[in-house]
């Protein structure tokens, strides 16, 4: 049985963290072609901050996934807080109080996650946002689930269509947030949070990977 | 990058500690650091006015805090909205028992905040309802108004709702004066050399010597065109050529203009660019009920202007007349 045990499941956000810090400067860099270049720079600030709550108070996968949301929502603001602070959050409901995180838990805190995302935003396929990433990846990871795939191919799917939709969004013109006033220069560019949608969930593809190996113990990942 | 700092991620926290030293007669803090209220708010049977967004708009938005303006408002990061724990707690602050107004400006990040704080004011049994400011004309076509964002049209906006709440209204009526003060309202801005977020360290932005970017936003989101550097006169008539006919204002009516320069532009050049915007209207036969012209809503150090202005009526009018002591707007009757 392809699973890992909540309580070990921590790493996964440590190592989320620390994908987000490593990845600051690329961020705020691609941002700042088409936004205002402070989006590595918000990101690793919440990020920073749950590590320190969570060195302090771990936990298992969903408390992780509460405190990262909490402090994304209650101290980071701008777009990407309550978005994400919401991805987060809907995501952890979704694994509350299971022990084990197959195939189907997962899936199902995946598409907790895209709909929680889908009550504060109207982003739509193709606006260039996170949602270009999101969507197909939870789309990817499920058809791959429903033909019976093993958990592992369902992630592999996932991170692929993922960085799909990620690079299709370059090629894109923004419809919303800020980079959409640019309309047609908007074009051209990777959406930053297409890339740091697509960065969280390879983050957690990868660890996950691990975690069913049984090759990563859960201090492993601090 | 030529900055007055000490450390690019303290700029916010520090300026706010200045401010609240500063000006202790108008301003408190409270047990978020980064809401800030009227020293006497939540004033019991008011409605309180709350708004909020990003830094680097001085005065906006901590400056319009003060008596018959605004009660609390949440600081967040440059140019970054305020998380909705933020709001949320600037509604407490401001809540006198007769429900909270918040009056902010139309950007994705404000929103979403927003409107999570108010779900949980909800929760918590705290009345508010909000008005979206969007005068930003050039930001979206009129038949796409929603999408405009909010610029320096928020002061009149929190000048207007403000001063209704002073009056005593109830919570439906202020929204709705607030409301139809936004709606009488249009701006646009014309930027002339770009501006650095500390924590950037460099512009996001260039505006070339020589060029200036019409229509021009807030945070320095992309105007409608950059073209050659435009004397005051011509700058003057391309504006009210491109405002003027939005709402649309008319021969004979009294409107309030106000002229905000946008950061670093002298306050010279602002009276220059006032007295051309008086001849056309003069010629177009708009009487300019009450002018102001200075730093009002700022974006940082660049340069450039922002254009307001709004159509009154006699309602409009008593809230506009209506005495006000804060640090970015002071009139006593």
């Amino acid at each position: 049985m392809e699973q890992f045990a909540n309580r070990d499941g921590i790493p996964l956000i440590f190592d989320l963290i620390r994908a987000i810090q490593e990845n600051k400067q690329y961020l705020s860099d691609i941002d700042g072609a088409i936004g205002d270049g402070d989006h590595g720079i918000n990101m690793n600030k919440g990020f920073t901050l749950c590590r320190e709550e969570l060195l302090a108070n771990p936990g298992n996968l969903t408390h992780g996934l509460k405190t990262l949301s909490k402090i994304l929502v209650m101290k980071i603001g701008g777009s990407m807080g309550p978005l994400y602070g919401t991805f987060f959050k809907s995501m952890a409901a979704a694994c509350d109080g299971q022990d084990a995180i197959d195939m189907a838990v997962f899936g199902r805190m995946l598409s907790s996650g895209r709909e929680g995302i889908q009550k504060i935003s109207d982003a739509k396929l193709g606006d260039k946002t996170l949602m270009d990433v999101l969507l197909l990846a939870e789309a990817a990871y499920q058809a791959a689930a429903q033909t019976g795939e093993p958990f592992r191919v369902c992630l592999d799917k996932m991170v692929e269509a993922a960085r799909h939709g990620r690079d299709a969004t370059k090629e894109m013109v923004a419809k919303l947030g800020r980079s959409s006033r640019l309309g047609e220069r908007s074009r051209g560019v990777v959406d930053a949070g297409a890339a740091s949608c697509c960065l969280i969930l390879e983050t957690m593809a990868g660890t996950i990977g691990h975690l069913l190996n049984g090759s990563l113990d859960s201090s492993q990942g601090l | 990058m030529q900055k007055m700092i000490n450390a690019p991620e303290a700029a916010v926290d520090e300026m706010v500690e200045g401010y609240l030293k500063a000006h202790p007669d108008l301003v408190a803090g409270t047990d978020n650091a980064r809401v800030l209220k009227y020293r006497q708010a939540p004033i019991p049977g008011k409605v309180g006015i709350v708004t909020g967004g990003g830094s680097g708009h001085k005065p906006a938005f901590i400056g319009y805090i003060g008596r018959n303006m605004v009660d609390a408002v949440a600081v967040g990061e440059i140019f970054s909205s305020p998380p909705a724990q933020m709001f949320f707690d600037a509604f407490r602050a401001a809540d006198g028992g007769k429900g909270v107004a918040c009056l902010y400006g139309n950007y994705a990040g404000d929103n979403m905040n927003v409107r999570m704080a108010v779900e949980q004011a909800k929760e918590e049994g705290i009345e508010v309802r909000t008005v979206v400011a969007n005068d930003d004309v050039p930001s979206a076509p009129g038949d796409q108004r929603a999408k405009r964002r909010g610029v320096a049209g928020e002061i009149l906006m929190w000048k207007v709702g403000g001063a209704k709440a002073a009056m005593g209204a109830s919570l439906d009526e202020v929204i709705a004066q607030a409301q139809k003060a936004i709606d009488n309202t249009r701006s646009m801005g014309i930027g002339l050399m770009p501006c650095t977020i500390p924590e950037v360290g460099h512009p996001n932005f260039m505006i070339e010597e020589g060029k200036m970017e019409v229509g021009i936003g807030h945070h320095g989101e992309p105007g409608l065109e950059v073209v050659a550097l435009e004397t005051a006169a011509q700058m003057a008539r391309r504006m009210t050529e491109i405002i003027l006919p939005d709402l649309p204002f008319n021969a004979h009516d009294e409107v309030v203009v106000l002229i905000s320069g946008l950061g670093s532009t002298p306050l010279m050049e602002l009276y220059i660019l006032y007295n051309e915007v008086e001849k056309i209207f003069g010629k177009k036969q708009l009487r300019i009920y009450r002018p102001y012209v200075g730093n009002y809503f700022t974006s940082l150090e660049m340069a450039g202007v922002t254009l307001t202005v709004m159509k009154l009526d006699a309602d409009l009018k008593a809230c506009i007349d209506y005495e006000v002591d804060s640090m970015g707007l002071r009139q006593f009757a």
